[in-house]
């Protein structure tokens, strides 16, 4: 599913770090509208140099959790703090953050330069100062030749650029991100991405970006929030979120995935056995949190992790495996998805890697498959 | 059938008079007889000479048969005079003048007032917008003498005005705001701020508001942000607006005369009494094309602004 990590995994993790104070601290944040509760009990810790990314759909209050930290929008309860400093009552201003907007929000009166500049301008910073800072924030965005250009004679990605340039110029330790890349096509928003995180490393700023993307949070993030309804459902690194989901929203939310209803049979230690008709056999999954006998569970298994076979695989003890029919196949190129119906009528959802040129391939429509997973492969739901 | 109609739509469509041409053509052709046509017999009978008849002037073009000759020639009779008598009584340079500062001052007003009405109705809840410039279009729905007349009620000496000064112990006796240059000034204000609220609303409502969003994170504060971002950006909103109220204001002539004093002197009212007054058709043409030229620099000015705004919208 998801692209390479571009983060080195030699990342320092300071949320790990108990000594560790963290740079903003959002206290039991509510934003109420009306009767509309946009954001309901909100608390985050986000600590210096993350990449930061508030992942939700639309509706989630991710946005609203974004404006509040940069001031335009007021919390109706609850506290935030950036560097210690309580923002309540401190107009956007005055605070040591800088947004770079959804639409850009380029002042179009203003040439790309007169735009970047407009951040120093307003604190009195000598011109000559200002002439080479602009000039320099326009080299890092590879905009030096577009200074006198006016933003509706740029491109999309250009303006884009701009927009990071102004917000960065004021050299701001937090930098909020609304969908920065929304507006670009793919191509352009995968190369983008690169360079956001390549900057954010250079510059050593914290950045809290607010997507809708999942794949663009677990390309680029340290971490990750994920909101529902204006409420956090997990908080974690890309891995955490994927593999270890503590919730069906999670689960589902973040790449595909199949869930199968079932009951716990028997816990020993950190391994649980599910029975679940759905699946038409008993679920063996280690690591998982314990949950009594006969709870009602789910049991969610990523579609790369189960593997097709057409010889029936007699080894083991009839766990983790079960018998369909591939009923879909879509070609994707470096792998492929399979759709295969169970006896119970549950279609499961495969993806295998094309290890061998699709002429050649040994499973096709209608054929009668097994499916395996390892103990470690699903993820226990109780929620 | 089907030929001939074949061949008129493909014989149209080479002249580039088809489709769009007719919808084009239509209202152009309207606007060549009624403005286009009336125009130039203006500006003809500003070339010709007062008589008394009927019309009252000369004709330019004579068609002279010499009998005993046995010759004829066609006399084409250009009278400037006309022209030279605008430029050299000073009635007509101070009726210019005037009129092109009572309309100046008439548009300062109604920018000063109308700015921050407009931006206030920009800004309203977007349900409470519409009900806003319905108040502000109301006054069109009634007679615009009659809101005049209901202005000298309130003007005169002993008026609503002069007695709400005199109540609140300001003033002691009666004032008289009425037949002066301010009351002239109060009614053509109070006549034109439309013209200049509509033009202004529809620029500032169309702003962005994250604009002044992204200004006030970089560090400006709201005043600031408003001559930043607000003022520029609703420059072509004050353009349009002050071209809207100045023009016609120049060439205003009920409210002056109804509100204005006797030496409240404007183009209008001298166009007024040359055709109707003195009956001298020609020289009242020569006002009306000089008045023209006079109009036409800040028409020119304002399609400039428009261009370069067309080339610069987004």
């Amino acid at each position: 599913m998801a692209g390479q990590p571009i983060r080195k995994p030699t990342r320092l993790e300071p949320w790990q770090d108990a000594g560790q104070t963290p740079y903003v601290r959002i206290e039991k944040v509510t934003k109420t509208f009306g009767d509309f509760v946009a954001v309901d009990e909100v608390s985050l810790s986000i600590y210096r140099n993350e990449f930061f990314a508030l992942l939700g759909g639309s509706g989630s209050g991710k946005t609203t959790l974004l404006r509040m930290l940069a001031g335009f929008e007021q919390p109706t309860e609850g506290k935030i703090f950036i560097d210690g400093v309580d923002m309540a009552g401190i107009p956007p201003y005055e605070r040591p953050v800088n947004m770079m907007f959804q639409s850009y929000a380029l002042f179009p009166h203003m040439t790309v330069e007169q735009n970047v500049a407009f951040g120093l301008k307003q604190d009195g910073v000598a011109k000559a100062e200002i002439r080479d800072r602009v000039a320099e924030m326009l080299g890092m965005v590879q905009l030096s030749a577009f200074g006198k250009r006016r933003p509706h004679q740029l491109s999309g990605g250009q303006r884009q650029r701009v927009a990071l340039a102004r917000s960065l110029v004021k050299r701001p330790k937090l930098l909020l991100l609304d969908e920065p890349l929304g507006a670009l096509d793919k191509k352009l928003r995968e190369r983008t991405q690169f360079e956001l995180v390549n900057i954010q490393e250079k510059l050593g700023v914290t950045f809290i970006v607010v997507t809708h993307d999942q794949e663009e949070a677990m390309t680029m993030s340290s971490r990750i929030a994920v909101m529902n309804h204006g409420v956090i459902a997990q908080v974690g690194t890309p891995t955490e979120i994927y593999e270890y989901p503590h919730t069906r929203f999670v689960a589902e939310f973040i790449g595909s995935i199949n869930m199968f209803d079932g009951r716990v049979v028997s816990t020993d230690g950190d391994q649980v056995v599910v029975a679940s008709e759905e699946a038409g056999c008993e679920l063996l999954i280690a690591h998982a949190t314990p949950a009594p006998a006969g709870s009602p569970v789910s049991v969610a298994i990523r579609p790369e992790k189960i593997a097709l076979s057409k010889d029936p695989v007699a080894e083991g003890d009839g766990r983790n495996r079960t018998t369909g029919i591939v009923r879909e196949i879509a070609y994707l190129g470096d792998v492929s998805i399979y759709l295969v119906q169970l006896p119970t009528g549950k279609t499961v959802r495969v993806t295998a890697p094309n290890v061998t040129r699709r002429t050649e391939m040994p499973i096709t429509w209608e054929d009668e498959v097994t499916l395996t997973w390892r103990p470690f492969a699903g993820v226990v739901l109780t929620q | 059938m089907r030929a001939v109609v074949s061949l008129l739509v493909s014989g149209l469509s080479r002249i580039g008079l088809w489709g769009r041409g007719v919808v084009v053509a239509v209202p152009y052709l309207w606007l060549m007889l009624f403005f286009l046509v009336p125009f130039l017999i203006v500006f003809g009978i500003s070339f010709s000479e007062s008589i008394i008849a009927q019309p009252p002037y000369s004709s330019l073009v004579e068609w002279l048969t010499d009998e005993d000759a046995g010759t004829s020639k066609l006399q084409i009779l250009l009278n400037i005079s006309n022209y030279f008598r605008l430029g050299g009584d000073d009635l007509y340079i101070l009726a210019y003048l005037n009129s092109l500062k009572i309309a100046a001052v008439t548009t300062l007003f109604c920018l000063l007032i109308g700015y921050p009405m407009a931006y206030a109705i920009a800004k309203a809840d977007p349900a409470r917008r519409g009900p806003l410039m319905m108040l502000v279009i109301l006054p069109f729905w009634t007679s615009f003498l009659i809101r005049i007349y209901a202005w000298i009620g309130i003007l005169k000496g002993n008026g609503v005005i002069s007695n709400l000064l005199e109540w609140a112990g300001i003033t002691s006796g009666p004032v008289e705001i009425l037949y002066s240059d301010w009351a002239v000034y109060i009614g053509m204000t109070y006549c034109y701020l439309p013209f200049m609220v509509l033009p202004l609303y529809s620029t500032l409502e169309k702003m962005d508001p994250s604009l002044l969003e992204a200004a006030a994170d970089l560090g400006s504060r709201p005043f600031k942000s408003f001559l930043q971002i607000t003022l520029p950006l609703s420059l072509p909103g004050i353009v349009a607006g002050s071209l809207l109220v100045f023009i016609p204001a120049v060439g205003e002539f009920v409210t002056p005369e109804l509100l204005g004093g006797p030496d409240t002197l404007m183009i209008g009212r001298v166009l007024w009494n040359e055709f109707f007054a003195n009956r001298d058709w020609p020289v009242a043409s020569a006002v009306a094309i000089a008045l023209l030229l006079v109009l036409v620099v800040p028409i020119m000015i304002f399609q400039h602004v428009q261009g370069k705004q067309a080339e610069a919208g987004r």
